[in-house]
């Protein structure tokens, strides 16, 4: 076996890191975050449970980076044979695929953290003033807006590099 | 990085709308009679208890049931729980040393039981007592059977208290109880060298009583007071307690007032502040100076106080 062909072996591992990383760290920051928010909605219940449907929404918002990392664990899993099909994945690939699932990997454990902070704040927003709903949920929503960007560069990328001659 | 209170705050926060504003207090002031103002206390909420003593009571239980409620532990507060032990702790010593059955004196809401204050002085066995405490009990004792003088052990107790809460805020992770020990010691010095002036009491007043606090300089301040208002007057100018000099010329009642409008001022930060304990200890310091409003509005009503000298004393809302 040839330093190439002992190298190729490495491929699937690579990009298989690449999808445990995307899954790990946008469904850390997820669980950190609803639960952190979930911890501002139950202090919002206590005190006045028909804001149920409210804080909810609230709470969930820093919950998508972790399906956003899910989606992409699965799209690569998917494409690197894992699920089914070719595994014939060479060492260029399998970096590639590893560099695909990073974007949502860090920006997904950071944004859900951060988009936590948000919606906690924005439960204390409606507990104090609790017509300002509408203005409460825009304001963790725009955090959302770097991870769905972070899923587009790595849902892009893990689709596309199969059809790279590599 | 200081610990995260999310469910704490966010119920707080919910709470916040409960608190009296000042609209309240100038309809419960504008109540013709005393039962009138009770009546109007009544369908604000304040409905447990028949007599005034009773609702401010009940009201103060029921802030020290909702921080039980909120935090793991009691300890974070025990800022707000010194005084209490403290002024237990003075009517602990002169219980004991002058054999006398304690009625009706012990305040609830501290980190000791006043019990075991009682049995530590009558035992002479200060073991089961904090350290913070031990020290000044027993020197407040021997002090009080040595001089029969109860002002003087006071004075030992209250600067006891004093350094004890200073302790207590620089302790703690909440940079809000950091900064209110700090300006209530602060405060409790003014006040202080206020009354040393007006009741024209010598230096070694000022050195027993006076405790140290990380704005004012002691010397200072004790050279100041010896001077009068107007050396008090200059010393506090290069001070951040300038803005207290003309409470303090205005008088005892001025001052209180002034200080407490500053603690108000100083936890006003807190209602945008949706992580840490700062609310709750925001929220413990506005029902406290609601509770004293609404205990100046209904002894005035009593008393048939006019209005107008009320609404002067009437402290800054939270809310």
């Amino acid at each position: 076996m040839t330093f190439t062909d002992l190298l190729n072996t490495l491929g699937v591992p690579m990009a298989l890191l690449g999808a445990v990383l995307a899954a790990l760290m946008a469904g850390i920051g997820s669980a950190i975050g609803v639960g952190m928010a979930g911890e501002a909605a139950a202090g919002a219940l206590t005190e006045d449970p028909s804001k149920f449907g409210k804080v909810l929404i609230l709470q969930l918002l820093p919950g998508t980076q972790g399906i956003y990392g899910l989606l992409i664990a699965f799209l690569t899993l998917s494409n690197i044979g894992i699920l089914g099909g070719s595994a014939d994945i060479s060492f260029a690939k399998g970096m590639l695929y590893f560099f695909a699932c990073v974007p949502m990997g860090f920006v997904g454990l950071w944004s859900a953290k951060r988009q936590a902070r948000a919606s906690v704040a924005s439960i204390n927003l409606i507990s104090r003033k609790p017509d300002q709903f509408g203005k409460s949920i825009i304001l963790p929503a725009m955090v959302e807006t770097y991870a769905v960007l972070a899923l587009l560069v790595s849902l892009l990328a893990v689709a596309n590099i199969g059809k790279l001659p590599l | 990085m200081p610990e995260l209170y999310p469910y704490a705050a966010a119920r707080i926060h919910a709470r916040e709308l409960s608190l009296l504003s000042r609209q309240n207090l100038e309809q419960l002031l504008a109540a013709k009679t005393y039962d009138e103002c009770l009546h109007s206390l009544h369908g604000m909420g304040w409905d447990e208890g028949d007599t005034a003593e009773e609702i401010l009571v009940a009201e103060t239980e029921k802030t020290w049931q909702l921080m039980g409620e909120l935090l793991p532990e009691l300890e974070v507060f025990q800022i707000f729980r010194l005084p209490v032990d403290f002024n237990n702790a003075k009517a602990a010593v002169k219980s004991v040393v002058t054999n006398v059955q304690a009625q009706h004196v012990f305040l609830s809401g501290g980190s000791i039981e006043p019990e075991s204050l009682v049995k530590a002085l009558k035992d002479n066995d200060f073991s089961q007592i904090p350290e913070w405490m031990a020290k000044p009990l027993q020197e407040a004792q021997q002090l009080l059977l040595k001089t029969r003088d109860g002002q003087l052990c006071d004075v030992l107790l209250d600067k006891a208290a004093l350094d004890a809460i200073l302790q207590a805020g620089k302790s703690s992770e909440c940079a809000l109880l950091r900064e209110y020990a700090e300006l209530f010691v602060a405060a409790a010095d003014l006040k202080i060298a206020q009354r040393a002036i007006l009741t024209g009491r010598p230096a070694a007043f000022l050195k027993e009583a006076l405790a140290e606090c990380g704005t004012l300089n002691l010397s200072r301040l004790e050279a100041a007071a010896l001077e009068g208002m107007d050396g008090l007057e200059s010393y506090l100018s290069l001070t951040p307690y300038a803005d207290a000099i003309p409470a303090l010329k205005a008088g005892a009642s001025a001052f209180d007032k002034w200080r407490d409008d500053r603690i108000m001022a100083l936890i006003q930060g807190e209602k945008a502040n949706p992580f840490t304990l700062g609310p709750v200890a925001a929220y413990f310091l506005a029902r406290q100076n609601e509770i004293a409003m609404v205990r100046i509005i209904l002894s005035a009503k009593r008393n048939g106080l006019d209005v107008e000298d009320v609404q002067e004393r009437l402290r800054v809302m939270y809310v």
